[in-house]
């Protein structure tokens, strides 16, 4: 097991199996080796299908390399042979946690293109929805990130609060992931009766229950040890890098487009952005537990507002062929994620001529890169759960 | 002849405890921390609130195809999950249930017991080193060093219990055992069942298996029947050490009403119900903060049970 070390890049590639550390010793005298660690793409950790490239120095990390692609779908190139219906249910999928946020920059964008009016019905049902979207989103981090800290219990709470809630979303889109409930110019249909005083209920439920997860995980002192001061971003990274969303407001990075440049009813509504400035592991967590409560917030300003809104249409009634003028537009949301923006380009046919996405994982799992050297095998799992990727998001 | 009888019958029972109790454990872990999560766990299995889970979960092992990697060193990696079971079982013959009621009474048996339980952790080892598997290699380096930091706060703690006794026999401990034991030696106590649970490697002290980090650690490429004797191994570490603490510190048969062997069963059964509670409520910790918490807290808290300890034994004398 002792043959010629094989050179990959920068790094030297050893098979690790019984007896190859004697080969190691005899020439340099008890030199260690280092050894190079794959990540993925099937590991419990990466959410689907990331691929970190370590090199390891026992275990401590002295290289890291994400390698992404392997759920690529090529959803640009799709996008370009698909109308502007279809282009929603495409859209939805990259990011599987926060449909709803992305069918919103899709409609967007081509409402911003035809220069149409979107019902005000419509408008606040989307916020209230987005916010709800956000909320769904963060629950599945708050459950998800203690577990691969080796807390097995939040998960479950967490779920029951995500059930809570998508049950009132499954009610009206029928969709418990994919809703599918944009359409360019509204939404596909009229909410439910009586359907804002059963989100409210959610909405209060998951309000009330949502100090358990708290209590369970966020001052425990095992969460803590391994939490504070690992992996701490800085602000100059995260513009270096484009992070966004929540791991860059745990920098102390202040933006947040719903505040800054206000779409849908946000520019009406007291958006409360949560910001940390430690930049760590327990700062995106703190960041991410706080805007659920911030959504929730907005959600019931959302559920308020609209039922004084006056009776009216919530979409509008579109042509049979759906095509967008000659031009392009830039759409940029805060995704749960991110920045999630689509710049498109029509030529004035039913389909874009170019739809790019930029999403927000996609620049955000760069900066492992600079992250992850310096830290043990073990805070490596805390820093890849923080940076809160999903793996679709990234590959497109 | 009877004298023979007496050593067989003994050692049947205790091979039965040894095979029955660790999925009696198990099972409670699972209907336990369903309960805590909000679910039901198994329901199924058996008929009444899937009481046989476990047993199809073993026909279930046993069917599976035994894959030994060809990376594999294939002998130490076939003999490690026996060498991490047998240990447990070898501890259970000198732990007493009742009075007069052990396999064999061993003069120095405290002794005995840490030597032998220590054992155990090489099958983690082996199996990491022989997997021929990169996350294995890794679980069996963090449970040698897992080894360096609870070895140290058990024998103390232990050691403790034996200079108030006056013995080193399991069997003259719970003879000689007060319940104002149960205040003085409260510090070993939690010193001695912490540090028994990085030894068996339990929630949170789970770094060797940690699966969201190194897959299994030392278990990543055993399957079938070979990953299950290390499943059964796991458990019967929690009752030999929810065992060991009942008898060094709690007291072992010694109870009001109920005769002996049933306040033993007790004792474990609800110290094992502690292990399943701590593994539904912490995170992990990581393979250096337990050493830090190793050296900073637990040894100096055992040496000041042992001062203490020490000091009574003066006074009373």
């Amino acid at each position: 097991m002792t043959g010629e070390p094989r050179a990959t890049g920068a790094f030297q590639e050893r098979v690790v199996g019984v007896g190859s550390g004697a080969g190691a010793v005899a020439p340099r005298e008890l030199a260690t080796e280092d050894m190079v660690l794959n990540i993925g793409p099937q590991h419990p950790s990466t959410h689907g299908v990331l691929r970190l490239r370590l090199t390891l120095d026992g275990e401590r990390i002295i290289g890291a390399e994400p390698i992404i692609g392997y759920m690529h779908r090529g959803a640009e190139k799709l996008f370009e042979v698909r109308d502007y219906r279809q282009i929603i249910v495409l859209a939805n999928r990259h990011d599987w946690l926060s449909a709803f946020a992305n069918e919103l920059g899709v409609v967007i964008a081509v409402e911003r293109m035809l220069g149409m009016e979107v019902p005000q019905r419509a408008v606040w049902a989307r916020t209230l929805l987005a916010e709800l979207n956000r909320v769904l989103n963060h629950l599945m981090f708050l459950g998800s990130y203690p577990l691969e800290l080796g807390a097995i219990t939040p998960v479950f709470y967490a779920f029951n609060e995500r059930e809570t809630l998508q049950h009132v979303m499954e009610e009206i889109s029928g969709g418990r992931m994919h809703y599918m409930f944009n359409r360019v110019g509204g939404l596909k249909e009229d909410l439910p009766l009586g359907w804002l005083d059963r989100a409210a209920a959610a909405v209060a439920d998951v309000r009330r229950r949502l100090p358990d997860i708290e209590a369970l995980i966020a001052g425990n002192e095992i969460f803590l040890a391994r939490t504070v001061g690992v992996g701490a971003l800085s602000p100059e990274t995260i513009m270096q890098y484009g992070v966004s969303g929540p791991i860059a407001r745990a920098s102390g990075v202040d933006f947040d487009l719903r505040r800054d440049e206000p779409y849908l009813a946000y520019g009406e509504l007291p958006v409360r952005v949560v910001t940390r400035t430690a930049g760590d592991c327990h700062a995106r967590f703190e960041v991410l537990l706080d805007q659920v409560k911030a959504s929730l917030d907005l959600a019931d300003a959302c559920l308020e507002r609209m039922r004084d809104l006056p009776p009216g249409p919530i979409n509008q009634r579109l042509p049979k062929i759906l095509k967008a003028p000659e031009g392009h537009t830039y759409a940029w949301t805060e995704s749960p994620l991110g920045i999630n923006g689509y710049y498109l380009v029509s030529r004035g046919e039913k389909t874009p001529w170019r739809l790019k996405l930029r999403s927000a994982s996609f620049n955000n799992v760069q900066v492992l890169r600079e992250l992850l050297p310096g830290n043990l095998v073990a805070d490596m799992i805390a820093i890849l759960g923080s940076m809160f990727f999903v793996v679709g998001d990234i590959d497109k | 002849m009877a004298e023979v009888l007496d050593v067989a019958l003994r050692l049947i029972v205790i091979v039965v405890v040894f095979l029955a109790l660790p999925l009696v454990v198990g099972q409670m872990e699972h209907k336990a921390m369903a309960h805590m999560q909000s679910r039901l766990g198994p329901m199924y299995a058996g008929g009444f609130h899937g009481w046989a889970q476990l047993i199809a979960d073993g026909v279930k092992f046993v069917q599976k195809e035994d894959v030994i990697p060809a990376a594999a060193d294939r002998r130490v990696f076939a003999l490690a999950p026996a060498v991490a079971l047998v240990p447990y079982l070898v501890v259970l013959v000198v732990i007493p249930v009742g009075p007069g009621l052990f396999g064999v009474d061993l003069d120095a048996g405290l002794f005995f017991v840490l030597a032998v339980m220590g054992v155990g952790v090489l099958g983690a080892i082996m199996a990491g080193w022989a997997s021929g598997n990169k996350y294995s290699v890794l679980g069996g380096m963090r449970a040698a060093a897992q080894l360096v930091s609870y070895e140290l706060p058990l024998v103390l703690a232990a050691s403790s219990v034996a200079m108030a006794a006056g013995t080193l026999s399991l069997n003259g401990i719970v003879e000689q055992w007060r319940w104002w034991w149960l205040p003085w030696q409260a510090v070993g106590a939690v010193v001695f069942f912490v540090a028994g649970l990085a030894e068996l490697r339990r929630p949170p002290f789970d770094m060797p298996i940690a699966e969201s980090e190194i897959i299994m650690g030392p278990m990543t490429e055993y399957t079938g029947l070979r990953f299950a004797l290390f499943m059964l191994a796991e458990y019967a570490g929690i009752v030999v050490l929810s065992a060991l603490t009942t008898v060094l510190f709690l007291g072992g048969w010694h109870g009001p009403l109920l005769p002996g062997p049933v306040w033993t069963l007790l004792k474990v059964l609800a110290l094992a119900f502690v292990v399943i509670w701590v593994r539904v409520s912490y995170p992990r910790l990581r393979e250096d903060q337990l050493q830090k918490l190793a050296w900073v807290g637990l040894v100096p808290l055992a040496l000041l049970q042992l001062a203490l300890t020490g000091v009574v034994k003066l006074i009373a004398a």
